[in-house]
């Protein structure tokens, strides 16, 4: 099969591209737009114009709640809302019942997967057996089995030297450790950040230095085990001064922005809705501030959306007992297009792209993330202009958990296509 | 003052105008004299059913408002957590309907969540009347605090009232500062730096951890009670300590002017907050403010249920 992507503004940040230029997809792969003379079979086109042509975006942070929590979202309904979002590859998260912590489930993942995602679900494994941070999960045999990564999402690893091993251990088999950074004595019972707005309202607090500590934690671990963690949903101004000064010293430490923890502050939570309820939790103008800094220069340098899908009817709780976490992979793009590019100008369109594309390709060692010759063809066009109104009725998630219902955004996803099949279009 | 009631619920103080709030006080004002009478009853909520609704257990308020509204003649039940189906996992929403299905009028929630009484004001047809949630407000305790004030002192503008305690985890601190502020009061708060974090001064408050210092200029102290149940024990060295720096003793009782107030909302913890002899002494409005939350508490019942002829 082989396709034409005409006339679109390609942008290919491994390779310092952005130019008008037409695309040629065969047998699923980038090819040679001079092979096309060869061809004598049907060519499909797809009119590019005023469009970007983009690697297939990547999402390294989503909750796909398979198996275990099919009632908030399958993996089925998580690669749909995936596609729609302009994502080709997702990276799905290890705490789902049972835990991801067994070469078995890695494997029913994978091919409940290749049954119904259409995208590419790369499943991350737990680095500790049932995600209880006391003793290592079987890391080598998760390798085997095809994991990504490892992470205790959702959770933290608190034995400083249990982390220390986990690391020191990954690094054989090269997997990235992704981190959720929350030191459990600091955070207690903390639901909303520690500052304000929990002092108005009442609400535990969840102080900053909760998540910089075990930041901190972090950059001495890479640094002590030569090996890469990467720090998932940074959403404190001392983490992203930590990270910054760390990647100076070329330490192997990453760090990750949700659109969440930079759309919106703590002053949402006050009337209580559970929808501005995330961990971490929303933060000060000041940490959007400083997010956004790290973004423009740099120091963070991969963007997730932390997709979490939860029932209404578990979200309609009192604020304290409500889960953490909202959907955001159907948003995610477009928040980031018009906070990132249009509104603040933190960085332009080859930059974001590379955020999405190259960078978390980088981190896991993907062989996707680009338009090279001979890569394979996930692709995704987005029209960066085009104006739309968020609608959680017409989501493919499972879940509606969102506070961007009836937000205008600027620019999109349009057309997602996988090994050079077209798996969503607007 | 032509102020009207038009509120369904009653949620928080923080969200109340001063005009609002003197609304209450002397709609208070009436309801405290029926309860000088022989007969303590009169019939404004005739017909209504109210349910106390006590999630967290608490007998003082549930039993003040459980009086309040008998005397205004409303049909009541008591629903306690031990009792309710919330112990079998029901959600706080499915309970609130299975109320509103038995028509109920009113509700008045006691919670520990922060945000409960409006999470379910935003559910029910019923008026909701906040009797506590969490740290957040205890809406009819700021309301008597700042009816006993007004009683004893005339007036709130211009005072300086001190709270002291545990404020950080203190829904009665959050609401008289909301309050008093709004009606023109000096507010400094005291208490353990770990108790009485700086985020408070954000709120219009001073902060002191001196408490001899505070104590001279004070018109009226308001002692919160030590929650030990509440507190994990790093939060400050111990009750002894507490007391050495935050307790009102009789030797710093010296201190106070003599016209000052002195008042706790309960449970006291005598020889802790306050010395026991301190919490009956002359200058004590202690049980004024119990007596007060009687008439508030009808007052708050007999607006929200939506009978206002003013």
């Amino acid at each position: 099969m082989t396709t034409l992507i005409r006339n679109g503004r390609i942008i290919d940040p491994v390779n310092g591209r952005d130019e008008i230029a037409d695309l040629l997809i065969v047998d699923g792969r980038i090819a040679p737009l001079d092979q096309r003379s060869t061809i004598n079979h049907q060519l499909d086109e797809i009119d590019a114009a005023n469009l970007i042509v983009s690697p297939g975006l990547i999402d390294i942070h989503v909750h796909l709640r398979e198996p275990g929590f099919g009632w908030k979202e399958t993996i089925g309904s998580g690669a749909r809302a995936a596609a729609a979002g302009g994502f080709t590859t997702v990276v799905c998260m290890p705490n789902t019942s049972p835990v991801a912590d067994s070469p078995s489930t890695i494997a029913w993942i994978k091919d409940r997967a290749a049954e119904v995602a259409g995208i590419h679900v790369l499943p991350a494994g737990a680095i500790s057996k049932n995600l209880a941070g006391e003793e290592l999960a079987p890391i080598g045999s998760l390798a085997q089995a095809g994991v990504v990564a490892i992470t205790d999402d959702g959770h933290c690893i608190q034995n400083n030297e249990l982390m220390r091993r986990a690391v020191e251990y990954a690094r054989m088999f090269d997997l990235p450790v992704l981190d959720h950074c929350q030191d459990y004595n600091l955070v207690g019972n903390g639901v909303a950040h520690e500052g304000y707005w929990s002092t108005l309202l009442g609400l535990p607090g969840w102080p900053g230095a909760g998540e910089e500590a075990i930041v901190a934690r972090n950059i001495l671990l890479a640094e002590l085990c030569d090996h890469r963690i990467h720090c998932q949903h940074i959403s404190a101004a001392g983490s992203v001064r930590l990270l910054r000064e760390a990647r100076a010293r070329g330490l192997k430490i990453s760090g990750e922005v949700c659109p969440h923890h930079i759309a919106l502050t703590d002053a949402a939570i006050e009337n209580f809705d559970t929808d501005y309820k995330m961990n971490p939790p929303l933060r000060t103008q000041r940490d959007v501030d400083a997010l956004l800094e790290g973004i423009a220069d740099g120091t963070l340098d991969i963007l997730a959306s932390d997709h979490a899908p939860h029932a209404k009817f578990e979200k309609e709780v009192e604020f304290d007992a409500a889960p953490f976490g909202i959907v955001g992979l159907e948003t995610e793009l477009g928040l980031f297009l018009d906070l990132l590019v249009h509104r603040h100008k933190t960085v332009d369109l080859p930059r974001l792209i590379a955020l999405f594309t190259v960078n978390p390709a980088r981190l896991l060692g993907l062989e996707s993330g680009t338009l090279s010759l001979g890569a394979p063809a996930d692709i995704t066009l987005i029209d960066p202009a085009l104006e739309w109104t968020v609608d959680v009725g017409t989501f493919a998630s499972a879940s509606r958990n969102t506070p961007f219902d009836s937000w205008r955004l600027k620019g999109r996803a349009v057309r997602t296509i996988v090994g050079g099949k077209t798996v969503w279009a607007l | 003052m032509t102020v009207h009631w038009t509120r369904k619920d009653l949620l928080g103080l923080r969200e109340l105008s001063a005009e609002e709030i003197t609304l209450v006080l002397e709609t208070a004002d009436a309801f405290k004299q029926v309860g000088t009478r022989e007969v303590k009853k009169v019939p404004a909520l005739q017909g209504k059913t109210l349910i106390n609704l006590f999630i967290e257990p608490s007998t003082r308020t549930r039993t003040s408002f459980e009086l309040a509204a008998k005397r205004l003649s409303a049909d009541i039940v008591n629903i306690t957590a031990a009792a309710s189906s919330l112990t079998k996992g029901e959600t706080l929403k499915d309970t609130a309907k299975v109320l509103e299905a038995n028509h109920a009028d009113l509700i008045v929630l006691r919670h520990s969540s922060a945000g409960a009484a409006q999470f379910l004001s935003t559910r029910v047809r019923a008026s909701v009347i906040n009797a506590g949630d969490g740290a957040h407000e205890h809406p009819t305790q700021g309301l008597l605090d700042l009816y006993t004030i007004r009683e004893k002192k005339g007036a709130v503008a211009g005072l300086h009232v001190a709270i002291i305690g545990d404020i950080l985890f203190s829904r009665v601190a959050r609401s008289n500062i909301f309050a008093l502020l709004k009606m023109g009061a000096r507010v400094t708060l005291v208490g353990p730096s770990t108790l009485v974090p700086r985020e408070f001064e954000q709120l219009g408050a001073k902060i002191s951890h001196q408490l001899d210092e505070v104590l001279p200029s004070a018109d009226v102290v308001n002692l919160l009670r030590i929650q030990h149940e509440r507190q994990r024990k790093e939060y400050f060295p111990g009750l002894g300590e507490y007391i050495r720096f935050f307790g009102l003793t009789k030797s710093r009782a010296k201190l106070l002017k003599p016209d000052c107030l002195i008042m706790h909302p309960g449970p006291i913890n005598r020889g802790v907050e306050i010395d026991s002899d301190l919490a009956d002494g002359p200058q004590s409005v202690i049980f004024d403010q119990v007596t007060n939350g009687l008439a508030i508490r009808m007052a708050v019942l007999y607006l929200c249920g939506g009978i206002v002829t003013r």
